[in-house]
């Protein structure tokens, strides 16, 4: 009964979603603005409506209804309140279906926050906005559907999900679910489709309101980026947040001592991070020197169509193998779906080429400008040299039948001098000012960050001489770091001459003043720290392996180990759990017991490593189960050494708080005053439509 | 009663003989570690299960490829011989790298174009921008009705928020 209000309701949103798309385009073409108030009215009326689906959905699944064919899949007996109603995002048509219910409530947010300011914009952006909904709600309804029924039909081996009753088929109702994947019962795995889908839908936005500009040719004049840089910013938070809890939870949870796999779906999601990075840095540069427009435009196509594509990719299983992307319409549909709105973009950008020339021209090959538009083109080689790796596998069995895996040490070794220039130009870019500068100031902003960075190194390469691969690593996060630094110094020593403030005040003072500025340096603080925990994983992880008896010890790096006794116990979510007692020391010291595990999920006959972690700012020991033997009289034991680990989740951590800073609203309530200051005001004046 | 002690001193017994299997297995030479199986188990990939190397993969079938490894190092092969040998039974996938030549140098030399094509891209516009300065100066000599002191005043307090 739920289910089928839930149904209902979806079937509804659909027709709402299609019809906002037609009445907003009529609208905007003919200029009638009943038809756009009727969509208008159509768009905020589906994200109502797919919230009644969303509940029926974790209502199946909160009273656990088994005649579903989604709850059956996702949901078991064994499983906790909390994570079945969480299930609602771990199986692919309740994933789907959370996707559109989320792109709704963002297209609701912005027709009551923008309706009123860019009326002339809005058409456009309901039907491109909605368009999107559309299609995720259609592909919900006709191909994915989370509320099938689980169908018996005679002389069939399987159990048929269907919404109607197929013909000789009667209803079924398994006893028992089989469950979430176990590997998916993790804080990370849990907050992390959220905050991805918030990310992708989020990115949409601007995309619709660049479509938009487009169609009317009022992208001419910027407003566009203005009016979406806060939602820009929020869905890069959102991103950002769901690739470290990604890395978080492959860490914890797939037992290998890393975070990060190059893994098909990673990479899916890692595109659309990095197109709209550089799309952030080259707004910038639109607002303040009126350049980069056809690249900014460039940039919103290529993220709404990466975001697709990765949901596609995550969704279809279609890089592991060709086969997956027949086994149903989802392919064929998503496929579809991604080049008609490239090509249909780059169409139309195409067609207004011309009136987005830039404003200014280049005053000086020593500028921020130059930063701005290198950084830009390396962010863009990353994600192609990521994209083509990550669909080479698919081009290679199609063109040559041979089937072959493309794996990290490819990623890294392609990307890492990407990376490296990347986080270079991070670290020079802020000494180098707009416009034009001379050589001779430029290598005065560099000197001390300079000096002091080979200062640095000279010492840490001394301390870490068995690594010399490091040191050119090593070397770039502390020139950026000094160089972040002095733009700090910079700041508060202007403020202490300036007004006499004492160093704490003016620092805080900096921040609140010039948010947007600092709180970007905080970010770019964040990369330094993630940068630096690549370089640990990448070249002082250590490891070692071996079979313990009690009593006997496992020793790498300065630590041991000694294995104490096995012990088995049941535990929650249906599972047994086989813990090691042993126990970590240092130099021969004690440091405190560790209990790795093995925890068997018995419905899904599943295993899964959890590690025992012993944490410190510098260094993870981080031990794993792998085996035992003779009934627990020794036990198999792996210990990774991952140096620096922990900076990655604190970098992650401070390119969240740089982007909240960063994204504050402006004091006072006035919206987005730092504008005013525009160089190009100066310049002619461009006139609407040319 | 008789007969627990007996079993307890026969597992003590058992456990000391499980101690000694393992030190003189670890202690003959040519009998390889598993950290040295692991080294080599790292340059591979699972066949079965895709962007897992050898080394971590916990499926059956990747045990039993582990112990190959064991086997062919005891039997004195280098590490060569042993990718090649899987690359021989399982194909080009069991290899993290892809290969340099035929179709398969292509995953490498794209991006490695697409990075120098962009460079050369960002070079020539540059270079366009700079080169239309003079017509720009002219309409910007011509456009601002701004006065002079005024303009140099925002100018100033630009270049403080800079």
């Amino acid at each position: 009964m739920v289910a089928d209000v839930g149904l209902v309701a979806l079937v509804i949103a659909f027709f709402f979603s299609v019809y906002a798309v037609l009445a907003s385009i009529y609208g905007g073409l003919k200029g009638r603005s009943a038809w756009v108030e009727s969509a208008r009215n159509a768009s905020l009326i589906v994200f109502p409506l797919l919230s009644i689906s969303v509940l029926a959905v974790v209502y199946s699944l909160y009273v656990l209804d088994l005649s579903q064919a989604y709850v059956y899949d996702v949901a078991s007996h064994a499983m906790s309140t909390f994570l079945r109603v969480t299930a609602l995002w771990g199986g692919q048509q309740g994933s789907v279906l959370f996707w559109a219910w989320i792109m709704s409530g963002f297209v609701l947010l912005v027709l009551i926050r923008k309706w009123e300011q860019d009326r002339e914009l809005m058409p456009y952006v309901i039907a491109v906005a909605m368009l999107t909904t559309a299609f995720f709600v259609g592909v919900v309804v006709f191909i994915t559907n989370p509320f099938a029924r689980l169908w018996y039909v005679q002389g069939a081996t399987d159990l048929t999900p269907a919404i109607f009753q197929p013909a000789n088929a009667m209803p079924y109702i398994p006893e028992e679910g089989q469950g979430l994947n176990p590997l998916l019962r993790h804080f990370g795995m849990i907050g992390h489709p959220p905050t991805t889908y918030i990310g992708f839908t989020g990115f949409v936005i601007p995309y619709a309101f660049a479509i938009a500009a487009l169609i009317t040719g009022k992208s001419r004049d910027d407003d566009w980026i203005r009016t979406t840089r806060r939602w820009t910013l929020v869905a890069w938070i959102f991103l950002t947040i769901g690739l470290v809890l990604g890395g978080r939870w492959a860490y914890d949870v797939l037992g290998w001592g890393g975070f990060w796999g190059w893994d098909p779906v990673e990479n899916a999601m890692f595109m659309p991070w990095l197109t709209g990075t550089a799309f952030l840095h080259s707004v910038m540069m639109t607002e303040k020197r009126g350049m980069l427009k056809q690249w900014n435009m460039i940039l919103i196509i290529l993220t709404y169509a990466l975001t697709i594509f990765g949901t596609f990719i995550t969704r279809t299983g279609v890089i592991s193998s060709v086969h997956a992307f027949a086994k149903s319409a989802l392919g064929p549909a998503f496929f579809a779906f991604i080049g008609i709105t490239f090509l249909g973009s780059m169409s139309l950008l195409f067609y207004r080429w011309n009136s987005l020339k830039a404003e200014h021209q280049l005053e000086s090959f020593v500028s921020r400008e130059v930063a701005f538009v290198l950084q830009n083109m390396i962010f863009l080689a990353i994600a192609f040299a990521v994209f083509w790796g990550t669909v080479f596998p698919l081009i290679s069995e199609l063109v040559t039948g041979n089937k072959i895996t493309v794996d990290p040490p490819y990623f890294k070794k392609v990307t890492g001098p990407l990376f490296f220039s990347l986080v270079l130009l991070m670290g020079i870019a802020p000494l180098s000012s707009w416009r034009k500068q001379s050589l001779r100031n430029f290598g005065r902003a560099m000197l001390v960050p300079f000096l002091g960075s080979l200062g640095i190194t000279a010492v840490w390469g001394y301390l870490h001489r068995m690594h010399p691969a490091s040191i050119a690593g090593l070397w770039l996060v502390s020139f950026v770091l000094l160089a972040i630094l002095a733009e700090f110094w910079k700041g508060i020593q202007a403020r202490r001459h300036g007004r006499g403030e004492n160093p704490l005040v003016a620092f805080g003072k900096l921040i609140s003043r010039n948010h947007r500025r600092y709180g970007g340096y905080i970010i770019h603080l964040g990369v330094v720290m993630l940068a630096l925990g690549i370089i640990g994983d990448t070249y002082f992880k250590q490891e070692t392996q071996g079979t313990l008896t009690a009593g006997q010890s496992l020793s790498v790096a300065g630590y041991s180990l000694r294995f104490e006794g096995l012990k088995s116990y049941p535990g929650t979510d249906g599972r047994e759990i086989i813990e090691a007692d042993t126990t970590l020391l240092k130099n021969g010291n004690t440091i405190r017991p560790m209990q790795p595990r093995r925890d068997f999920f018995i419905v899904q006959e599943q295993p899964v490593t959890v590690p025992a972690v012993y944490a410190t700012a510098g260094t993870d020991v981080y031990i794993l189960l792998l085996d035992w033997q003779d009934d627990g009289r020794s036990a198999t034991f792996k210990i990774y050494i991952n140096s620096l680990i922990n900076w990655v989740w604190g970098g992650g951590l401070m390119m969240i708080l740089g982007t909240l800073i960063a994204a504050w609203p402006p004091r006072g309530g006035k919206k987005e005053t730092t504008y005013q200051l525009r160089p190009q005001v100066f310049g002619p004046q461009p006139s609407a439509g040319d | 009663m008789k007969s627990k002690v007996l079993l307890t001193i026969l597992t003590i017994a058992a456990s000391f003989f499980a101690v000694y299997v393992v030190y003189a297995q670890e202690g003959r030479p040519g009998y390889p570690t598993d950290d040295q199986v692991n080294a080599v188990a790292k340059k591979l990939y699972c066949p079965v299960c895709p962007n897992t190397p050898l080394d971590v993969c916990e499926t059956k079938a990747c045990q039993d490829w582990r112990a190959q490894i064991r086997d062919q190092l005891t039997k004195g092969w280098s590490e060569e011989q042993i990718i090649a040998y899987f690359v021989d039974q399982y194909g080009q996938r069991v290899l993290g790298e892809p290969q340099r030549r035929g179709f398969t140098s292509m995953v490498w030399v794209l991006p490695l174009i697409s990075t120098i094509l962009g460079l050369v891209v960002v070079w020539q516009v540059l270079r366009s921008w700079k080169s239309g300065k003079k017509s720009q100066t002219g309409i910007a000599t011509a456009a601002p009705q701004v006065p002079v002191d005024i303009q140099a005043l925002v100018e100033k307090e630009l270049r403080e928020i800079d």
